[in-house]
């Protein structure tokens, strides 16, 4: 099963042509991804070669989509085009868009959320690191070797941590790990992927990883609160940056007294996550779940 | 990126929104110019970005032009919270008779755009919105439908304006709209907006926050941009293209991906406890990929931060091969040695921690151990390296 990505998943990589998309692609397919096409306006007709693996590349999605069924789209276009290729994604109608772009302006990110309101796409991210089934399909740029299968559902903000993460916990193992980006507005919340955990039989249990930034850990807090019956570990970063500093992600910034690390933290412990203070720290507390 | 007022206003001007006579002096001379030029009686307003200006003295009335020069004079060189006061904006002076607030923002929660209106402007809205939370209408804009006439008239009737200013602030609602989409904004604040005793409205004073995401659609953005005002170290950072973010403490800290590196930064202050409070000095995110010279130029900036006493590189090597990582430290502290950013005395001063895993973690750690370089420590774990780090600035 896992959430949102399983090794029937057929993935095609826009962008594919592009420097970030051809080496992604290549390292999909090396971890045993189903990549069937790739979209490159212009370039329809021609293939790119994987170590031997001949991916076709078509104009435009819609094509791409009838000719090999994909029901995935990896996007790497850069931040300027980035909003056409969400929306022919969504006209589309492909089921799931990971959108690895990173600096698509806000503006542009409201409009293709608001734009698949009603239609059929799920998106995940912008700027972020996209998911992985491990050891079923990898859609995006995490590394694919650094855990196995396991039981462990994972849902962060950030795609290092992310990493980090996975690797703390490798010898248990994950059935998803979602990296949902680290813009201030993202297409799939903390939220959309505790639910998705939580009615995942091959789930057990989930590491949650937030930061400074907005109110989406305290809703999920809420949210775990209410509905959620699997133990859920957390872990919160940015205790110590200053108010009005971005720190590297366009969503992490703390204005006036919202946002703050402290505020995440007290919400998710008041819904009964226990949170680490470091990631090693919550490793621990999940092997004490899970192990 | 936050605006000035006076940046604010002629955003404001440039899209028709309907705003005073004024223009920004650095000089009392030019101060003095500017009330010449505008005549009447005129407002001096520090240009500051934090509020509470009026309580601190830095906004004034002056009945002439030496006047404005005098208390130009005066505001310029304040220091406001922190915030050192080198423009005033010299604008007409107007009669209020209402004062109202407007704005547009970015609702991230729900993942929209809001509109927030009040005819109780002129104050905090903070306060309007905690201790009289009626009074401030708050209407959801869909990012694809925006803001037309029958969606500005919605928001004006919401907040209950006057029927004899309805019109025209449903006309500056949608000139705003053009203003927060137009310049890709994330907030476009009027606080107050007024009526004045003629029954005008107008947009006396704004705060606009722009988008840098959206800069390559926005060449003329790039002279807004306030570079005098942030940190030098911050400043060269920017021109290495180091995302780079100065903070208080004695541990400098360098590594790859936002969330390790504000992570880091939190492990480092956590064991810092144990060893005098010792805290991180910095943020700095090398990205994927680190090169000798991006490792060589974060290591250049960190190292020529007087306040830094040991530094903390931590690298999770996920797409980044650690053996690429632990060859940009060898070759970053040969660069360093030779060159000109810092002395090597200054240097030698600063030990540094190293933590690697992930990705090629063998050969990484046996290239810095092969290297055997005197100021390089290797650490295993994150929590072990933050506290060794955080150790030897205590020590230092």
């Amino acid at each position: 099963m896992a959430i949102f990505l399983t090794e029937s998943s057929s993935v095609i990589v826009q962008g594919v042509t592009g420097s970030e998309g051809r080496k992604h692609t290549s390292r999909m397919l090396a971890s045993g991804t189903r990549v069937v096409g790739g979209v490159t306006p212009g370039k329809g007709g021609q293939q790119v070669d994987f170590d031997g693996t001949g991916v076709p590349v078509f104009d435009g999605v819609a094509e791409a989509v009838a000719e090999t069924g994909a029901d995935v789209t990896v996007i790497f276009v850069p931040p300027r085009f980035a909003k056409s290729a969400v929306v022919e994604a969504i006209d589309a109608g492909i089921g799931l868009a990971v959108v690895i772009t990173e600096g698509i302006p806000v503006h542009d990110t409201t409009g293709f959320w608001s734009y698949a309101q009603g239609r059929s796409t799920r998106i995940i991210g912008p700027n972020c690191p996209g998911l992985i089934s491990p050891g079923k399909s990898n859609a995006g740029i995490i590394p694919a070797d650094i855990t196995q299968t396991g039981r462990i559902g994972l849902v962060s903000k950030s795609g290092t941590l992310t990493y980090q993460m996975m690797y703390e916990l490798r010898d248990i193992g994950f059935s998803t790990a979602v990296g949902i980006g680290g813009d201030p507005v993202v297409g799939t919340t903390h939220i959309d992927c505790l639910q998705a955990f939580e009615d995942d039989p091959e789930t057990d249990a989930v590491v949650m990883i937030g930061e400074i930034g907005g109110d989406a850990e305290e809703r999920a807090a809420e949210f775990i609160s209410a509905y959620m019956t699997k133990p859920v570990v957390g872990y919160v970063a940015g205790f110590t940056a200053p108010e009005g500093k971005t720190m590297g992600h366009a969503g992490a910034i703390v204005s006036g007294s919202a946002g703050t690390a402290l505020a995440k933290q007290e919400a998710l412990e008041a819904a009964g996550v226990r949170v680490g203070r470091t990631p090693s720290e919550t490793a621990v507390l999940m092997r004490e779940i899970a192990g | 990126m936050d605006l000035f007022e006076y940046q604010a206003r002629d955003l404001f001007a440039q899209y028709d929104v309907p705003v005073l006579r004024g223009a920004v002096a650095s000089t009392p001379e030019q101060a003095r110019a500017a009330a010449e030029e505008i005549g009447g009686q005129v407002v001096i307003k520090a240009q500051v970005k934090t509020g509470g200006r009026g309580k601190a003295g830095g906004v004034k009335l002056a009945d002439d032009p030496a006047d404005a020069e005098a208390k130009a004079r005066a505001i310029l060189g304040m220091d406001i919270k922190g915030h050192t006061v080198h423009r005033v904006l010299v604008a007409q002076a107007s009669d209020i008779a209402e004062e109202y607030y407007f704005c547009y923002l970015l609702d991230r929660s729900n993942r929209t755009f809001l509109a927030m209106a009040s005819v109780e402007g002129g104050v905090e809205i903070e306060l309007v919105a905690v201790e009289k939370p009626e009074a401030l209408a708050r209407i959801p804009i869909d990012a694809g439908t925006g803001v037309d006439a029958a969606k500005a008239r919605e928001i004006v009737a919401a907040a209950r304006f006057p029927e004899s200013v309805v019109d025209q602030v449903v006309d500056v609602a949608q000139k705003l709209w053009t203003v927060f989409t137009g310049a890709d904004a994330t907030l476009v604040e009027v606080n107050p907006l007024v009526q004045d005793p003629r029954g005008k409205i107008i947009a006396l004073d704004g705060k606009v926050t722009l988008d840098g995401n959206a800069d390559f659609r926005h060449p003329e953005h790039a002279e807004l941009d306030d570079a005098g005002a942030i940190d030098p170290l911050e400043r060269a950072a920017v021109a290495k293209g180091l995302n780079y973010v100065k903070l208080d403490g004695e541990v400098g800290i360098i590594g790859n991906g936002a969330g390790l590196v504000m992570s880091t930064l939190d492990v480092v202050a956590y064991a810092g406890e144990q060893y005098g409070g010792v805290k991180p000095a910095n943020f700095l995110d090398i990205g994927g990929g680190a090169s000798a010279q991006v490792m060589a130029d974060g290591l250049g900036i960190i190292l020529s931060d007087p306040a830094v006493k040991s530094v903390f590189v931590n690298v999770f090597g996920g797409i980044t091969a650690c053996d690429e990582v632990a060859t940009g430290i060898v070759q970053a502290l040969a660069m360093l040695g030779s060159g000109d950013t810092v002395g090597e005395a200054e240097r030698r001063a600063k030990p540094l921690v190293v933590r690697l895993d992930g990705n090629n973690v063998v050969e990484g750690r046996r290239i810095l151990d092969e290297a055997a370089h005197d100021l390089v420590e290797q650490v295993d774990t994150m929590d072990g390296a933050a506290r060794r780090a955080a150790e030897l600035a205590s020590r230092a």
